[in-house]
């Protein structure tokens, strides 16, 4: 009996190694952790349940009969908890076959994916590997199939997490572009549908796989990635603090942690936020800062389309979806990058029931042929249809400019909007000053004296909450100091809200 | 005594003047610029009345706007604060022309102290101890060669109307006089509209020490002690303390006595410095003489119980002094630091914008007996701005003995939070713990001598890094605590427990801990090469900015800033980002490679579509990290584009009035 229980503990150790030592040394040597050491740092100590480590695959062509099987067959996959909270994973394993997906390979995903979905538990795929194991032809393809099409079921039931480790290339990279987040690891982590090779041999661009794919580029420039971090552990770890903040599926509602911070703070300071002059900036992550929970936000696409801030944080220990323009960047203008950007954080905001919190500093669309020949229309459109669609508490507090079509986006009551405020320096209009009274009075034009009282009387009439507040679009004007208070009301008093939507199909956003 | 007075200044002096005219039963009005529409002191008077934009010399140098503004509002007295119209005689003798009584010395006074000639002059008279030099009018180089000679070598060459080290040169030889002769003749013309300069022997390691005095105008002077000023950056005070380590009892009264001496001979009557330099041998020389409220004034006031602005307002008032020579006893130590708007780690450039943080240290008396006041004219929120004075607060620590006052002024200096701009306090907290500078060993060279380099924040060692790493194992252990409280947890056949073996990283160093709950609240933090473990206690929470505590019963403050995965911790002059890992995470974080700095690029680029309104350099100018490049306006916004590190410009692509497109080039550095 001694002998087969010692028996399974070797067969363990053995599988543990995935493809040995010294693919594990050179796996550090290249600032990279294993794929069970990077589960350890995520999951909560000795929670990890592995399930299929005696896997193997079964290929038999180009050689692979001959070269030893090796127990895992470069994923591992299981469960765990995050604080308590349970959480499925699969890591790739670079050491064993370059991590590359073979049919059984997929298949031990697969029974995650169902898994993960059936328990309604978020899935945590961490990715470093080579994609498709191309001895096993098609049988590989079908696996990546039948992966993609559990993302897809999975997608606005179950938070799906997809964080970038190491290569990730071709076939691989269509599971993470499903998954709610994509995080990727700086200086050791790429994604791309084709590499440096395939794109000098095809375009005859020189590039390397940092330009084409590193973390800097899908962070900054294509937006494929919602943040980055600078080494495996400091990842790991952020993942937690990610999960802490998520709901597990898009019926149990957001987590909660005890607050040390008091909802009705008053924060004085909030008072002088907006600067004398309208065109100066001011940061909008101030705000964000002082109305949430002890100041923690963790920030999605922090590094693009920074004209718009998006992330999460708590008011009394719960989670809440904030969205807010910066007027830092370009003035806080909405162009297709930020609409893009913000819209599908709305929508998985509105997919697992975390309520949003919109802080509006609008001056408008971005104008011109960049913006309109790149689908500025439809691009605006999704950030529209997402807020309009939102059945999840929606509170809206305008600090300064909320001009044209950019005030109805916004989170407006119009479209939804359960409370909105303004603060006393908010200022509703169709357009600026300048603008409006160009148009309205176009037959004084040349009349300086006129435009000028024009003018006044416009920013007087208009550049302020109180016309919208007449109208009821604004159910309150607040102090500044007070938003933290009223936010944390708001959002008290919204936790009963009930709101449906005719059924339907699935809607036709403006993709 | 007055009903309604008038404090011609803004900031940190004018709230302070306030706050005792306050006491005294006198209504107060402040007057302000543009700029300061907002400001603590407008806030805190009864009355404030607008006098212009924000440049002072079209607003807090008006004598006119300030006088009318006294009658506007009845004020029967104006207090100037210090700096501004201070030290004018033009503006004390305006004031009397309008039956306004001016809260500071008579204007003869004023006159003959202002002028660093006459003022050694009358010094001379009053047998009061003057550096060797030539009070005359030097007309060439030559002259100053001879009566360098004369002196003896070093010399210094000043310009009689200057301050704050503007025209000033020293010369070790003949060759030296001469060139610097003439540069410190065209300094001072185009600094000061006046070209005189004189020529003195230069004291090496000097130490500057200064003596309070207080006059009445019924002939009564008298003197509060001295204090030393002897750290300053580029000729501006930094830390002051009163009484001076170096001055004995006896040195302490021949400089008193010589100050009211030469107070008495110009009919000084109100509060006044007579400043001194100070060999290290204890003899002393008349510098000059500053007929008004200094800015270090908090440390006299601490250590004699005097209110020095009371004083002044009674005496000006006609009141005799209600205190003799007899009554003034010193008591205890006070220290001073200004804090400035200033970032020390890139060469003190000047920082200005809003103040995100302003938390400072609770003021008051604790159960030592030690005294923590913080003259301020700020506020969170708030704004540093461009037009005055980059001085935040000033921050005095007073109690029994030297070194309490200094431990006391490093701990208020830990629990004073600032943050949206740049400031000093990370190099005032170095300075504190900085072995000279607690043995008293002082010059006004000290700075320059001991931080050669410039300033960066140095590691923690040896038990502050204990203390650092204890801390962020509370912090750790509180947040840990939470999380185990999240709600939707598996039913627990398993309780998710945090291992308490931990690993505290701070920078290079590592320190394995044993962290536990203890009674009540107290976490107890042991390390594992220690016997004893730490017992901790404290009510910091999340998201405050000063963490405060008992580690072993021993106070502990450390300012405390939540970093990914960790918290970046300063305390006691140094700074480092801590994580508190488990074992195993440590283990594993050890295996990271190192990130180097990411290269900043020699270009600046055009972060955002937008219109170049200035160029604010040319080509081979040499720039300091922050300094303002180029302003962009985008979306009707103005975007100042500061250096990221220091450089020398070596192309301008731009001009203003250009049009750009996001990234493209601006200028180019070397």
């Amino acid at each position: 009996m001694k002998n087969i229980l010692e028996a399974l503990e070797e067969r363990r150790a053995a599988a543990k190694l995935g493809g040995g030592q010294k693919r594990i040394e050179a796996q550090h040597g290249r600032g990279k952790l294993t794929a069970r050491e990077r589960i350890e740092l995520l999951l909560d100590s000795g929670s990890f349940e592995e399930f299929d480590m005696f896997v193997q695959h079964r290929c038999v062509d180009f050689g692979m009969q001959n070269q030893d099987k090796i127990p895992g067959d470069g994923v591992v996959t299981g469960w765990g908890t995050v604080n308590g909270r349970t959480v499925f994973v699969f890591a790739k394993d670079f050491t064993v076959f370059g991590g590359s997906l073979s049919e059984t390979h997929a298949q031990k995903m697969v029974k995650i994916q169902d898994m993960a979905l059936k328990m309604r538990a978020p899935i945590i795929g961490l990715f470093d590997a080579g994609g498709a194991r191309i001895q096993e032809g098609v049988a590989a393809l079908g696996g990546y199939g039948e992966v993609f099409k559990r993302n897809v079921m999975a997608s606005g039931v179950i938070p799906q997490i997809s964080v970038i480790m190491g290569p990730c290339a071709g076939g691989d990279v269509y599971s993470p572009a499903m998954t709610d987040f994509i995080f990727m690891v700086r200086d050791t982590s790429y994604m791309f549908v084709t590499g440096p090779d395939v794109v000098k041999t095809v375009t005859n661009e020189t590039v390397t796989a940092e330009e084409l794919g590193g973390a800097k580029v899908h962070s900054t420039k294509s937006s494929v990635a919602d943040g980055a971090w600078d080494n495996d552990v400091e990842a790991m770890l952020q993942v937690r603090r990610l999960i802490d903040f998520l709901p597990s599926n898009n019926t149990d509602g957001v987590p909660e942690l005890p607050s040390f911070d008091d909802p009705t703070r008053f924060d004085m300071s909030l008072d002088t936020l907006i600067p004398d002059n309208p065109n100066k900036p001011y940061d909008m992550k101030e705000l964000i800062q002082k109305v949430v929970d002890e100041g923690d936000f963790f920030e999605i696409q922090e590094g693009y389309a920074r004209n718009i801030i998006t992330g999460f944080a708590r008011v009394e220990g719960r989670t809440v979806g904030v969205v807010a323009n910066q007027p830092m960047v370009l003035a806080g203008v909405l162009d297709s990058d930020a609409s893009r950007k913000a819209s599908r954080f709305v929508r998985f905001c509105d997919s697992f029931d975390i309520p949003i919190v919109t802080f509006v500093d609008v001056p408008g669309f971005l104008p011109g042929t960049a913006q309109e020949y790149g689908g500025l229309i439809k691009h605006g459109a999704k950030l529209l249809f997402a807020y309009s669609q939102a059945t999840v508490p929606l509170v809206t507090i305008i600090t300064r400019k909320a001009f044209g079509g950019a005030y109805d986006v916004m989170a407006s009551k119009h479209i939804g909007g359960d409370v909105n405020y303004a603060w006393p320096t908010a200022q509703i209009a169709v357009m600026g000053a300048k603008g409006a009274v160009e148009i309205i009075f176009r037959q004084d034009i040349g009349d300086a004296e006129k435009i000028a009282a024009r003018t006044q009387e416009y920013e007087e009439r208009f550049l302020s909450p109180f016309v919208a507040a007449e109208r009821g679009y604004i159910d309150e004007v607040i102090m500044p100091h007070s938003t933290r208070r009223r936010v944390s009301r708001a959002l008290a008093m919204l936790r009963t809200k009930k709101a449906e939507q005719p059924w339907k199909k699935h809607d036709n956003i403006p993709l | 005594m007055f009903s309604k007075i008038l404090i011609a200044n803004r900031g940190e002096i004018a709230c302070r003047v306030i706050k005792t005219a306050r006491r005294m039963g006198i209504k107060t009005v402040a007057v302000y610029s543009d700029a300061d529409r907002d400001a603590l002191h407008v806030e805190m008077a009864d009355e404030a009345v607008h006098i212009g934009p924000p440049a002072a010399a079209q607003s807090y140098l008006l004598i006119d706007k300030i006088i009318d503004a006294c009658k506007a509002t009845g004020a029967e007295a104006v207090h100037p604060g210090y700096g501004f119209l201070s030290e004018r005689a033009a503006f004390a003798e305006a004031l009397a022309a309008a039956g306004i009584v001016f809260i500071g010395p008579n204007p003869k006074a004023i006159e003959a102290m202002g002028d660093k000639i006459e003022s050694k002059k009358f010094a001379n008279a009053a047998k009061v101890s003057t550096v060797p030099g030539y009070l005359g009018v030097i007309e060439s180089a030559e002259q100053a060669g001879k009566i360098a000679e004369e002196i003896g070598f070093p010399v210094m060459i000043k310009a009689s109307a200057g301050g704050g080290g503007k025209g000033m040169r020293i010369a070790y030889s003949l060759d030296e006089v001469k060139e610097g002769f003439d540069r410190a003749r065209s300094e001072a013309a185009s600094s000061f509209g006046d070209d005189r300069v004189f020529v003195e022997k230069f004291i090496v390691n000097p130490r500057h020490i200064e003596i309070q005095v207080l006059g009445d105008k019924h002939g009564n002077v008298i003197y509060l002690g001295e204090r030393e000023c002897s750290i300053q950056r580029r000729n501006q005070k930094v830390i002051e303390e009163a009484p001076s380590p170096l001055l004995d009892e006896e040195t302490r009264r021949k400089m008193g006595e010589q100050a009211v001496a030469l107070a008495k001979a110009v009919n000084y009557d109100s509060a006044g410095t007579v400043e001194f330099v100070a060999g290290q041998d204890r003899s002393f020389f008349f510098l000059e003489m500053n007929t008004r409220l200094q800015v270090e004034h908090p440390v006299t006031e601490m250590i004699t119980g005097i209110d020095l602005v009371e004083q002044m307002i009674r005496v000006a008032y006609g009141e005799k002094l209600a205190i003799t020579q007899n009554d003034v006893k010193l008591d205890g130590w006070a220290v001073e630091s200004r804090i400035y708007a200033e970032d020390p780690t890139r060469n003190f450039l000047p920082s200005t914008g809003r103040l995100v943080t302003y938390r400072p240290p609770e003021e008051g008396e604790n159960e030592s007996g030690v005294i923590v006041r913080n003259d301020t004219g700020v506020y969170e929120g708030g704004e540093i701005s461009i037009y005055y004075d980059p001085m935040i607060a000033k921050l005095v620590t007073h109690a029994p003995t030297r070194l309490k006052a200094i431990e006391a002024q490093a701990q208020a200096l830990d629990a004073f939070a600032i943050d949206g701009i740049r400031h000093n306090i990370p190099f005032l907290s170095t300075l504190m713990q900085h072995p000279r500078w607690q043995s008293g060993e002082l010059s006004t060279g000290f700075i320059a001598e001991e931080f050669p380099e410039g300033f960066s924040n140095p590691e923690p060692e040896g038990e502050t890094a204990r203390l650092m790493a204890v801390v962020a194992a509370y912090i750790d252990h509180l947040q840990n605590e939470r999380r185990r409280a999240i709600t939707g947890q598996l039913d627990r056949v398993i309780d998710v427990e945090f291992e308490s073996e931990r690993t505290a990283v701070l920078g290079e160093q590592s320190f394995p801990i044993l962290v536990s709950g203890g009674e009540e609240d107290e976490v107890i933090v042991s390390f594992d090469d220690e016997e004893q473990p730490r017992i901790v206690e404290s009510d910091w929470v999340p998201g405050e900015p000063v963490w405060q505590g008992l580690i072993d019963d021993v106070e502990v403050v450390a300012q405390v800033r939540p970093i990914l995965n960790g918290v970046q911790i300063a305390h006691a002059g140094t700074l480092s980002a801590a994580r508190v890992y488990t074992r195993r995470e440590a283990e594993l974080a050890a295996l990271m490679p190192e990130k180097v700095a990411a290269d900043t690029s020699k270009f600046l680029l055009c972060p955002m579509p937008g219109l170049v309104k200035a160029i604010s350099v040319a080509e081979g100018q040499e720039v300091k990290a922050g300094e303002p490049l180029a302003m962009v306006e985008a979306m009707k916004m103005e975007n100042v584009l500061r250096a990221e590190r220091d450089g020398v410009i070596s192309k301008i692509h731009a001009k203003e009035g250009d049009s750009l497109a996001v990234d493209a080039v601006i200028l180019e550095f070397a």
